[in-house]
């Protein structure tokens, strides 16, 4: 018997759709179901009771009833009390100029799959959201609720599932300096990501090895600094493009612009930007970090940095600090005569303060918020309280004493060192980035609250286009749940379960995510 | 300005191949980084002639046993034109004869106003023509150039193999009609298909359609039909690759017992069937039969002189616990040795390939319980790290077996960092033992089992480890000892797989004039 189907998708959304608080935006979504009784073809050995959805939703509950869905007659449109409505460019895929949003209530959902009492014949779907992120992210559920039988037709049964993120920050560090990416690559890598509730790309855009980022106000750092001037930049469009793409799946773009080290690539476009290197008492031709004792240094940064902060709408920015070298500021005499002149003594990390400082102060001018590895919080550099400590140091033990830290001295942190993705082993190793914990350091629940997420590293000594992404997924889609679901989301065989029918999803999607072990997709990856 | 490239061929006569380039000498910037892997013997001088594309044409030497209409090399010319002018479009590849790949030995010198290969068979031709192709550059305006340059060049060894698993993993034929491509650009010239195993059986039998149709992970979308494996085939043999198939048994066959009731041995757990399966049941002579036709299917399939008959990890236990087994035991003078057992089986599975012609490759583990196997054939050498492959290769080569070495080159087995070094500093022939033993290892093999691997990730994965090991077997070893010096040819290499299509991860930190497009 055929039945007619409504689905209807509820948001709450109104502030960023409309600019009105406490409105709704409801849509619907309307299709004809047949009811069925079969049972759907399984894909693995023992299939999780939650189907694929990955990360794992905060509250599921699954019944056996199933409903036929056809794409002739399936719809999506707002509800009559939505606030967003039919001209909510994101929900249409259009352009405006809201930001996704960071905090967790924003991005909450909900949502119902049923027959509703009130309209028994006409089987629908509600999706309700605070915001449209988290419509966004309730959409990706919703799809991955549906199911194909071997003929193709497509089901849902069901459902109801109430959801929001344990973390606030779920990241991934992509690296174009190391290897240049082309802009097609971070664009599908961004479609996977939104796949997996991520919700910031962390762009480490420019490092010592070659500076792909096209500046106004500084073309020569590109012009000189990337590996091609032409075929290996991110234009201006470029860019925009890419935070544009991001900001339609709900996803932030962090910029990563690291100093005083990693600057070799900066260099060539500005001269006398980097600290002449000494060898005895002659400069040896070869350069260290940024120069911190030139009034030049600081006039460059303010104006790169004020370019940067319009380029890249995000409310944070990335400030580096990590992995000083010391040995080219001791080899300079200028350097050493300033030492004394600031009576920093032999201590170069004060020198590194006195650097970091007045870069934060130019930052702070640009009103953004700012990012930086653990070294300049553990070399006692004077920060806002607001700013972001990254954790990518250490071993287990090391890294959860580092959190415990940061967090006792206030600061909020995020954590990477479980999570550095580039360092490859035989076999299952998502296992341990799925059991990593962020919040598994001693401390108090005050403490705890200031974990405000994670990021999974894929840092680009080996990785290119050609490896990029079946080297990041499903891998990342391991720290992708540890960031969203619950906390006592730890069964590993269920995990297992989802994750492999996660995977062969994103393989029919067209993203070319690697084998979990021995086993197929019903779709295998075409793009040979 | 004019190009010709000529070639003579023949089954044992001496090939030639000309390329006249007639052009103004001019003195060469561009800094060669080589061919990959090394010639035998390379002479190269900064004097460089510039290719036109619109002029340039391959042909016959006169005196050449092959001429026009020989379908190797006809059609690798077509092939070798659009990888050496990568700006053209690409032409594709037919015809077919019968010959198969089977030795190499070349010459290549190039000179001013002509370039001229010679070699004894087309498939030395073929090896030549890539060498070629690789001396080609273009300078920054999309010019193309080649420097005056004398190669004589052979392979150290002749068995280059790389091993891929369609069992664990199903590979879409396209993804491996890629790799051959691939295969051929660093002069491997093996494609050792281990085409089922106890995950899934891809292999459309004819003889037993139910094997695929019950043992495939999907019946119709993840098998290999006749015709895909003849597409193999053709597309290998036109590189100048074999294909070796490797029907793996008595154990790793779970997926052979679906769809072939009776072969597999039924487990018992106390006085009854467990309802689980062992290996294949050496007790019964039906499986004899079945073998027997099986591998008659197979060697008609695939038409190379060899054949793989896997006979690894066997595992004794399911044997053990099955009274009839244990009876056939008793009935055979065996006691309790199961590995008499298993000798018995492997002899007879042998002597069914023997019958048909075929000269068999099995694992080692054969050789440790067996000394009635046929003196031709080959060990197949997987097990232990340094010093135990060493060993191994000591003790078969020893007993006057000949040998193959796969144990240091697992390149499935991934890790952080330059890890090709490793598989690039292998010495297949350091073991102690005479010269008469050292020149019984006939090559070597990259495996990539598929545990981990599918379309998503192989190409990558691939290369360029493999063409490490390419060098390795290919080329003299004392020219290529170094491991830093073969890193910005292999860097260079890897640029111009990029270049053909091929997705090669990088070596390092760097990058590409051409970057890959792909996702």
């Amino acid at each position: 018997m055929s039945t007619t189907l409504k689905f209807t998708a509820l948001l709450l959304a109104l502030s960023l759709c409309r600019g009105l608080r406490h409105d709704y935006i409801d849509n619907y979504i309307d299709n004809y179901i047949d009811e069925v009784t079969e049972e759907e073809a399984e894909l693995v050995a023992q299939p999780s009771k939650y189907g694929s959805l990955w990360p794992l939703p905060q509250k599921v509950q699954l019944s056996e009833v199933s409903f036929k869905l056809t794409s002739s007659s399936f719809r999506i449109v707002d509800a009559k009390d939505s606030t967003a409505g039919p001209s909510c460019s994101l929900l249409q895929d259009h352009n405006n100029n809201i930001l996704p949003s960071f905090n967790n209530p924003d991005v909450a959902h909900a949502m119902f799959v049923s027959t509703d009492e009130l309209s028994v014949n006409q089987p629908y779907a509600v999706l309700k959201a605070p915001k449209v992120w988290g419509a966004l992210h309730g959409l990706e559920t919703f799809s991955q609720l549906v199911y194909e039988d071997e003929y193709g037709a497509k089901s849902i049964n069901s459902t109801t599932i109430s959801d929001f993120p344990r973390f606030a920050h779920r990241g991934i560090l992509l690296d174009s300096s190391r290897h240049f990416l082309p802009i097609k690559v971070i664009l599908a890598n961004l479609e996977t990501m939104a796949m997996n509730k991520i919700n910031v790309f962390h762009w480490h855009i420019v490092d010592d090895q070659s500076f792909p980022y096209l500046s106004r106000t500084f073309p020569q750092l590109s012009q000189q600094g990337a590996y091609h001037p032409y075929t290996h930049v991110y234009t201006p469009a470029d860019v925009k493009m890419v935070i544009e793409f991001a900001r339609l799946r709900g996803i932030r773009v962090i910029p990563e612009f690291d100093t005083p080290g990693h600057t070799q690539s900066w260099g060539k476009g500005q001269p006398d930007l980097l600290t002449p290197c000494y060898s005895g008492s002659k400069p040896s031709g070869t350069f260290g970090p940024v120069n911190p004792i030139l009034n030049t240094t600081y006039d460059f940064m303010s104006q790169f940095f004020k370019e940067i902060s319009a380029v890249f709408p995000d409310a944070y920015v990335h400030l580096g600090g990590d992995e000083v070298d010391f040995t080219c500021w001791k080899s300079n005499p200028d350097i050493q005569k300033f030492m004394d002149q600031q009576g920093f003594g032999q201590d170069y990390s004060k020198l590194e303060s006195f650097y970091i400082q007045k870069l934060l102060d130019i930052v702070t001018t640009t009103e953004k918020g700012y990012t930086i590895w653990q070294e300049v919080f553990d070399n006692g550099v004077k920060l806002k309280p607001d700013t972001l400590i990254h954790v990518w140091k250490g071993n287990q033990q090391q890294y959860q004493n580092e959190m415990a830290n940061v967090t006792s001295s206030g600061y909020r942190t995020l954590l990477s060192t479980p999570w550095y993705l580039n360092r490859i082993s035989y076999g299952q190793d998502w296992q341990g980035h799925y059991k990593a914990d962020p919040q598994d350091f001693k401390g108090t629940e005050a403490q705890k609250k200031l974990v405000i997420g994670g990021e999974a590293c894929l840092w680009g000594e080996y990785v290119d286009a050609t490896n990029l992404t079946p080297r990041l997924w499903p891998r990342a889609s391991a720290v992708a749940e540890r960031l969203w679901s619950a906390k006592d989301v730890t069964d590993i065989n269920d995990a297992f379960s989802r994750l492999s029918v996660h995977r062969c999803r994103m393989v029919d999607r067209g993203i070319p995510a690697e084998p979990l072990f021995s086993s197929y997709c019903p779709h295998e990856y075409k793009g040979i | 300005m004019e190009v010709m490239y000529m070639v003579r061929s023949g089954r044992y006569t001496r090939l030639n191949v000309y390329l006249l380039i007639l052009s103004v000498l001019q003195l060469n910037l561009h800094t060669v980084e080589g061919v990959w892997p090394l010639p035998q013997a390379f002479t190269s001088s900064t004097e460089r002639y510039p290719l036109n594309p619109q002029a340039f044409y391959f042909g016959y030497g006169r005196q050449s046993a092959a001429q026009q209409g020989c379908s190797v090399l006809d059609s690798a010319f077509r092939r070798y034109f659009s990888l050496i002018f990568p700006d053209y479009t690409d032409v594709g590849v037919d015809a077919l004869s019968n010959l198969l790949p089977v030795c190499v030995l070349d010459n290549l010198s190039v000179s001013a106003g002509q370039a001229s290969l010679k070699a004894e068979t087309v498939w030395g031709a073929l090896r030549g023509l890539e060498t070629f192709s690789q001396l080609v550059y273009q300078n920054d305006f999309g010019s193309y150039f080649i420097n005056k340059t004398e190669i004589e060049d052979f392979p150290r060894f002749q068995f280059r193999g790389i091993l891929l698993d369609t069992s664990r993993h199903y590979l879409p034929v396209q993804a491996i009609l890629k790799t051959l491509d691939a295969m051929a650009y660093s002069k491997f010239n093996v494609f050792h298909w281990h085409i089922v195993d106890d995950p899934s059986f891809p292999y459309q039998s004819s003889s037993f359609p139910d094997l695929s149709s019950k043992g495939a992970f999907h019946p119709m979308t993840h098998i290999y039909t006749q015709s895909d494996v003849r597409r193999v085939i053709s597309h290998a043999r036109l590189w100048g690759i074999r294909v070796l198939p490797e029907f793996d048994s008595p154990g790793h066959t779970t997926s052979w017992g679906k769809g072939q009731p009776g072969l597999l041995t039924p487990c018992y757990n106390g006085g009854t069937p467990s309802g689980t399966f062992g290996p294949v049941n050496p007790a019964l002579p039906s499986t004899y039969q079945f073998m027997a036709r099986l591998f008659k299917e197979v060697s008609s399939v695939f038409p190379d002189s060899y054949i793989h008959l896997g006979g690894d990890e066997v595992d004794f236990s399911c044997w053990k616990s099955n009274p009839d087994v244990r009876a056939f035991m008793q009935k055979m003078g065996f006691g309790s040795d199961f590995t008499k057992l298993e000798a018995f089986y492997m002899e007879n599975i042998v002597n069914i390939t023997s019958a048909l012609n075929k000269t068999s490759i099995v694992w080692q583990d054969v050789f440790d319980y067996h000394e009635r196997i046929p003196k031709d054939t080959v060990l197949h050498i997987w097990k232990g790290i340094p010093a135990k492959y060493q060993e191994e290769l000591s003790r078969i080569t020893k007993a006057g077996m000949r040998v193959l070495l796969a144990a240091p080159w697992y390149i499935n087995h991934i890790s952080y960092g330059q890890d090709w070094r490793n598989y690039y500093t292998v010495q297949p022939q350091n073991f102690s033992g005479t010269e008469e033993q050292k020149k019984l290892v006939i090559g070597g093999e990259v495996c990539m089992w598929g545990e981990y691997v599918d379309a998503t990730n192989l190409s990558p994965r691939l290369w360029p480890r493999a063409s490490a090991a390419a060098e390795r077997l290919w080329s003299d070893e004392k020219q290529t000892s170094n491991v830093d010096k073969a890193f910005p040819r292999l860097q260079d290499f890897r640029c111009k797989l990029l270049r053909r299509g091929i997705q090669a991860e990088p070596l390092y930190v760097g990058h590409c004039k051409h970057e890959y497009q792909g996702v």
